[in-house]
């Protein structure tokens, strides 16, 4: 059976693909939906620390003996610190000022970061091996699914809607929540607000550090890995609209569905399909698709 | 300029004058100054970059010890970060205020274009290394260039030929879509055509890209038996990377059209084993080139790529043909260089034509398995020599105009 000319079979695999990158898109779009929604920072750095996360997890591996699973738990607590010190240092001088500062500020530490690594590890980078356990595929009939790709969407789905129950769903994060409309008012019902901030920084951070982990096997990890995902990853946020837990993961997952879906009909505008949508979701909806008109 | 070389002239027969000697050389401020414009820090500084600068440095302090020469050299550098607009300008700072006499590497097709052109302009010379594309010696060559390594044209002569006649026939391209991935696809193609085989499609994919999946997947639908990446860089790692997730390879077969021996130990060889490629330079071909490449080891800690080897190769030729000229008017050195044959580690009986190609032998190499690599940077099997005349574009090809026919 055909649809358009392409075996459903090949559409299938291409869908399948898609919402693998979807995944990575989701958990990235998250972690900075939630530093947008909390701190108001646009977070430049974000993919600069993704790579980092992917790094560590090489470092770890090669230097340090520290398997695959390990670094799934640990890095993200590492680079996590690493996000909670810039915050503590950095980002909290900025809040007063307009968000141009914050962007200005976590840009230039994305140049820096990523200047560091490629001045120690050279622009080809270095290769991470899926881990054993998870190596080889399933045979789907209509294609190859390789094991670590399916663990990949699972792990993504699970942080995600984790993420999401936590915040809408929880105490803690109705906190988080009043802390984004009244900060003042929270502080005044006796939490500390500061240090809530730091860690929803530091969690953020957490969340594309993880995704750094989990992108190693998949991609050759190198110093540039974060700034080719970072421009699309911010399309994503602006679709669904800045500072939206749900629009960030729906539409993450969304559009590497239909990324996939270009790359099947016409795959020379795989790359800009994203920017096209972002353009039109801007004219007919400013706030995105899940977002709030403030 | 004849005025200012005259001048010098005169200036340099003056401070030289007790000493004087017939032959004594005549260059132009008494000094020759080697100008290294490459990426210094983006996608190709691990196969040029510092490692280019490096090796020109070695063919100056070999050149001053072997051939001790009458003039002083001096060697600078600067990083064109890739983008023509930047070379061309730092080309021309170099050429008016610092007297460069060479620029050398040029990695991308685009700066080497920009650059070429302005060196031309001042008679001064490009020794091109970096680069691949072929109109640096076809539409667009001129008499001050000189392109060393490697081109679009050589590298899928070797690695097409041979996995065609493996058996290997029916191919797939996944291809970036730019101008030098719709070359390299093109000039793949027309090898696979005429050595039989046949091409059932391609794919072009965004540059730079980071999941190759969806399109490795269109390849292997296609049921061809060889994917032949018509990409460079990143982008062929991470395609060969995800071909291995996806069960692609052993099934189909790969063929890296621009792979860097630098890309090879990235990947690792569990990623590479069994692929063909094709190189102007393996480091463990014969004791002149180990001997060589342990020495620019020790300084970079790392084995050469075919351009860092090219560009030693290259400025050793050029100073050679300085001396032998006595002088370092462009057009004079540039007919030294046609008439000398190259003969260094790099190259044997190599000839500088008259569009600029160093024509020299190439190597069909073999990536080893992890089992079969003995020790550090121990990557190829060298399976074929390609004789240069075979492996370039033939002069009666040539587009290029100072080509009489």
């Amino acid at each position: 059976m055909d649809i358009f000319g392409i075996p459903i079979q090949a559409l299938m695999g291409q869908l399948l693909i898609g919402l693998i990158n979807g995944s990575f898109y989701a958990i990235l779009s998250l972690g900075l939906a939630i530093i947008f929604g909390l701190l108001n920072i646009i977070n430049f750095a974000h993919g600069a620390l993704y790579m980092m996360g992917a790094f560590c997890a090489w470092i770890g591996l090669t230097w340090l003996g520290l398997n695959y699973w390990v670094a799934l738990i640990a890095v993200p607590v590492v680079v996590g610190a690493f996000g909670m010190l810039i915050e503590r240092t950095m980002l909290k001088h900025l809040y007063q000022l307009d968000h141009l500062y914050g962007l200005l500020l976590t840009f230039g530490l994305a140049l820096i970061i990523e200047g560091l690594f490629r001045y120690r590890f050279g622009i080809s980078g270095e290769s991470y091996p899926v881990p054993e356990l998870l190596s080889g595929g399933f045979n789907l009939g209509f294609m190859f699914l390789p094991k670590y790709r399916a663990w990949v969407v699972a792990v993504s789905l699970v942080v995600c809607f984790g993420s999401w129950f936590i915040i809408e769903r929880t105490k803690l994060g109705s906190y988080l929540r009043a802390g984004t409309e009244n900060p003042q008012l929270l502080q005044a019902f006796g939490i500390n607000v500061p240090l809530m901030i730091t860690l929803t920084y530091g969690f953020g951070v957490a969340l594309a550090a993880l995704a750094g982990v989990l992108a190693a096997p998949v991609f050759q990890v190198n110093p540039v890995m974060g700034s080719n995902l970072i421009i699309v990853v911010f399309a994503v946020v602006v679709i669904g609209g800045m500072g939206s837990i749900m629009g960030s993961i729906v539409t993450g997952l969304g559009l590497g569905l239909i990324e996939g879906l270009t790359r099947v009909f016409y795959p020379e505008a795989s790359a800009v399909v994203i920017f096209v949508i972002m353009g039109i979701v801007l004219l007919l909806r400013p706030a995105g698709l899940f977002g709030r008109e403030r | 300029m004849k005025r200012k070389i005259l001048g010098s002239a005169i200036a340099a027969a003056v401070a030289m004058a007790p000493a004087l000697s017939p032959a004594a050389t005549t260059v132009s401020d008494g000094i020759v100054k080697l100008g290294v414009l490459t990426d210094m820090s983006g996608t190709y500084s691990d196969l040029s970059g510092p490692g280019a600068l490096e090796a020109t440095k070695m063919a100056v302090e070999d050149f001053v010890a072997k051939e001790k020469p009458d003039f002083k050299i001096e060697v600078i550098s600067a990083d064109h970060q890739n983008k023509a607009d930047i070379s061309a300008n730092k080309a021309r700072e170099w050429f008016d205020t610092q007297k460069v006499d060479a620029i050398v590497d040029l990695v991308t097709t685009s700066t080497a274009l920009a650059v070429m052109k302005v060196a031309n302009e001042k008679s001064r010379i490009s020794l091109i290394s970096g680069a691949a594309s072929t109109p640096i010696t076809n539409e667009q060559c001129n008499d001050t260039t000189v392109h060393w390594t490697y081109d679009t044209y050589a590298l899928p002569v070797g690695t097409a030929k041979a996995v065609v006649k493996q058996g290997g026939k029916n191919w797939y391209f996944i291809t970036a879509d730019y101008a030098f991935g719709h070359s390299l696809e093109k000039n793949t193609a027309d090898v696979v055509t005429k050595s039989g085989g046949k091409v059932l499609g391609n794919v072009r994919h965004p540059f730079p890209g980071s999941d190759f999946s969806s399109f490795l997947l269109s390849a292997q639908a296609s049921g061809a038996q060889v994917i032949g990446l018509a990409n460079a860089g990143n982008d062929t790692m991470n395609s060969i990377k995800q071909a291995k997730e996806f069960g692609i390879t052993p099934k189909q077969s790969l063929a890296g059209l621009l792979m860097f021996i630098s890309d090879v130990h990235s990947l690792g060889l569990e990623a590479t084993a069994g692929m063909y490629l094709t190189t102007g330079f393996y480091w463990d071909y014969n004791d002149e080139t180990r001997a060589w490449s342990k020495r620019f080891f020790e300084r970079m800690k790392r084995m050469p790529t075919m351009v860092q080897a090219g560009d030693y190769s290259a400025t050793y030729h050029y100073l050679k043909a300085i001396k032998a000229a006595g002088t370092d008017e462009a057009k004079a050195v540039m007919a030294k260089m046609r008439d000398t044959p190259v003969n260094d580690f790099f190259a044997k009986n190599g000839k500088v034509r008259i569009d600029g190609r160093m024509v020299h032998d190439m190597y069909l190499a073999q990536v080893k398995k992890p089992s079969e690599s003995k020790y550090p940077w121990d990557y190829y099997h060298i399976r074929q020599v390609i004789p240069g005349d075979e492996a370039y574009i033939p002069l009666a090809e040539s587009k290029c105009p100072l080509v009489k026919k």
